[in-house]
């Protein structure tokens, strides 16, 4: 990986009248990394994303875009689909891609190839003279996609990419999305669907009432949040004569148990003392907070610390 | 600048190409043509078919020389048989009715009454034609026996006009009472054209302009375009469509007119010269021949350009506040009117200040509305047939074009805020603080 992050952001403040979209947030970057920009809704993640693309200027702070300060032809390198996505309806699909192809900058021989390579990829070569009304709500976005990939971009801004699509065409996008980060694109994904961030994102920022309350890989940020939860599945009698040693007993069911330990190395001397009582043992795991609990707790956490 | 010409060309090429487009271009001098046709047509009607008419002119107007001419369909017959006889036989006849006109006794008298016999009162056509032709020959009638001199009757009335001449003796005397008829004419044709393509070209921006926040592409598009180019782009290129249509109905409406003429045959719909005997039909084509005069020594070479500077300005300035408007317009279309009365309120009270304009090209509120800017694009236009003093066509020109880069501007502010926002009703003190704030 490169030493360089692609994408630095250093102390970005937004207010509209009396209200602070984006307050004092900073985060890089890595090359090639995939990145998850995760919040709730009203959060501020569509304002950050409007700056990164320049759609909209910061009242304060600073973004770096490969090292150089953001400028009006920094669009041209970052493809971006934003939640909000339409086509002009009455548009043919090939004349479509086209145009906004080369409002990328694109010049009209290399737009034609790069739109002809991708209609093959995604085998969908009969489409150039389709009009878009006549496609489909997933072929529509499709096309969407192309749109935005079509001039090699090499940082991706995906908004909710997934919504609205089957799981057929969900696998398809996601194989792409993976393929073009292989190709050295970096990929910031911006969603509410937390089990496709575990999935897909290395790196994420949690965002809340415009500022940033977590940042970091996902598995330290599990390894981070978790409580020392362990799963026992087991088939026999189980003897609770160890509940004194153990913080909680979270749940107890025939052949299921769940627990809380004060440390996480208790594990191991617990461990023993079920290998000890003779029952048949099938499952020993620690429990590591899914995001969507992390996001939930952040969240809620950040809120009433804010509110009192 | 290539992205902009980009925007252009797809605003431009998707609305020429539209199916809708080409219809209305062609199909709108069609109806136009076929409205003449068909007034031709109307003023042509002869009636269905032949009415007969049994005359017993016991008065003596008619003889065989003097006749009662025929008037279209309608057929006069003077008879020597009596009265009775043909109303007992009209139907045998075939006749539409008989017309008694009883012996004159007092040459005095200004009214006349004449009796019809037949089984239906007279239709309209049948009754005006059988008033004039006895009118006019009851009053050849008079002349002759108060032996009065045809032509020192006719000279007595007169018709005072009066011809504006300057005060000034070294201005040229260029409004005679011919030119500033027609000049009302052509003014009023030119701020017509001017109302209208406010309206229609104006309203295409903002459909054009609402139908990108409806569809979601707008975020895309100001992804890589700035938002002031997305919206000088569209209102170049739905300008140039403006311009190419007003273009093919110059060419075609009277292409098509004449065409028309040829194939149908039809005369214009004139007036009657002969039915009215104050006018010498030859001075009636002197007339025609002053007019065509008039219109050809119009300083056309500064007409046209003017009108065209007043069409951009106009356009540019009215489209602007469209597509703001349709900027800060949500989904929903109807919510729209509102937000845009206060644009039609200046427009319709240009229009109305327009038909006062010609009447009287130099009052002051005509002056003063040619160059203020927001009525100087309709106003104007009607007067430039009168030639106005220069100093005031280009002064308002100046402001014209300084308050459209203006609107552009301020329409601009708007645009780039009202476009990405979803959902939220903008009223007009939402609209006003878009323009101070930043994005």
């Amino acid at each position: 990986m490169d030493q360089q992050p692609i994408l630095q952001l250093r102390h970005i403040l937004k207010q509209y009248g009396d209200f602070r979209a984006v307050d004092d947030v900073s985060f890089d970057l890595p090359k090639g990394s995939i990145f998850g920009l995760l919040g709730p809704n009203g959060a501020g993640k569509t304002t950050l994303i409007r700056i990164i693309t320049t759609i909209i200027p910061a009242d304060e702070g600073e973004v770096f875009l490969n090292g150089e300060r953001l400028h009006e032809r920094h669009p041209e390198i970052i493809g971006y689909m934003p939640e909000e996505r339409g086509l002009y309806k009455r548009m043919k699909v090939g004349e479509h891609l086209m145009y906004l192809a080369q409002l990328k900058g694109l010049s009209k021989q290399d737009a034609r190839r790069a739109i002809e390579s991708w209609f093959e990829r995604l085998q969908i070569k009969d489409w150039w003279n389709k009009k878009v009304e006549e496609l489909s709500k997933g072929m529509q976005q499709k096309i969407q996609f192309i749109a935005t990939v079509v001039h090699k971009p090499m940082l991706l801004i995906l908004d909710e990419p997934f919504s609205g699509l089957d799981p057929v065409n969900t696998e398809l996008l996601k194989d792409e999305i993976m393929r073009l980060r292989e190709e050295g694109a970096t990929i910031i994904f911006s969603t509410h669907r937390m089990e496709q961030v575990e999935e897909i994102c290395e790196r994420i920022v949690l965002i809340n009432r415009g500022k940033k309350i977590l940042e970091g890989e996902v598995s330290d940020i599990r390894q981070e949040y978790k409580e020392n939860l362990f799963e026992i599945r087991y088939q026999g009698q189980l003897d609770l004569s160890f509940e004194s040693e153990v913080q909680a007993i979270v749940e107890n069911k025939p052949g299921r148990l769940v627990i809380k330990l004060e440390r996480e190395e208790d594990s191991n001397a617990l461990l023993r003392r079920l290998l000890d009582q003779g029952i048949y043992l099938q499952s020993f795991k620690e429990i590591l907070p899914s995001l969507n609990e992390i996001f939930i707790k952040t969240v809620n956490e950040k809120t009433e610390t804010a509110v009192v | 600048m290539k992205k902009l010409w980009l925007v252009v060309k797809r605003e431009y090429l998707t609305r020429v190409r539209r199916r809708t487009f080409i219809i209305a271009t062609i199909v709108t001098p069609l109806a136009f043509v076929l409205f003449f046709v068909v007034v031709a047509f109307i003023f042509s009607y002869q009636g269905d078919k032949t009415k007969r008419i049994a005359v017993v002119d016991k008065a003596g107007l008619f003889s065989e020389e003097a006749g009662l001419a025929d008037n279209g369909s309608i057929h006069f017959i003077l008879e020597n048989r009596p009265l009775d006889t043909l109303r007992a036989n009209y139907k045998e006849e075939n006749l539409s009715g008989v017309l008694y006109i009883p012996p004159i006794t007092n040459l005095y008298a200004g009214s006349y009454t004449v009796q019809y016999y037949a089984p239906k009162s007279p239709t309209l056509a049948v009754e005006t034609a059988m008033r004039e032709r006895i009118g006019k020959r009851l009053r050849q009638y008079k002349i002759e026996q108060f032996g009065l001199d045809e032509k020192a009757l006719k000279a007595i009335d007169s018709n005072v006009s009066i011809d504006p001449e300057p005060i000034d003796e070294s201005v040229k005397d260029n409004v005679s009472k011919l030119a500033s008829s027609i000049g009302a004419g052509i003014g009023s044709i030119m701020g017509i054209i001017m109302y209208m393509a406010v309206f229609i070209y104006g309203s295409m921006v903002m459909r054009s302009v609402m139908e990108e926040k409806t569809n979601r592409i707008v975020e895309v598009m100001i992804s890589s375009v700035r938002p002031f180019k997305l919206m000088m782009g569209k209102l170049l290129g739905v300008g140039a469509v403006g311009l190419t249509q007003l273009a093919i109905w110059a060419v075609l409406i009277p292409l098509l007119t004449s065409l028309a003429g040829l194939f149908f045959n039809f005369e214009p719909p004139k007036m009657d010269v002969s039915d009215m005997p104050d006018i010498d039909p030859n001075q009636m084509e002197d007339m025609m021949l002053l007019a065509m005069q008039e219109i050809r020594s119009l300083n056309w070479w500064f007409i046209l350009p003017s009108f065209l500077l007043y069409f951009l300005g106009g356009y540019f300035l009215y489209a602007s506040l469209f597509a703001a408007v349709g900027s800060a317009i949500g989904d929903d279309i109807g919510e729209g009117q509102s937000l845009t009365i206060p644009i039609t309120i200046p427009v319709l009270l240009a229009f109305y200040i327009m038909f006062s304009a010609v009447e009287s090209p130099d009052s002051s509120l005509a002056v003063w509305s040619s160059i203020f800017p927001l009525f100087s694009p309709i106003v104007m236009p009607a007067r430039l047939a009168f030639s106005p003093p220069v100093w005031q066509v280009l002064t308002s020109i100046a402001l014209l074009l300084a308050a459209s880069v203006f609107f552009v501007w301020l329409s601009g502010r708007i645009y780039r805020i009202g476009i990405l926002s979803y959902g939220k009703k903008a009223g007009w003190k939402t609209i006003i603080k878009w323009t101070f704030s930043k994005m």
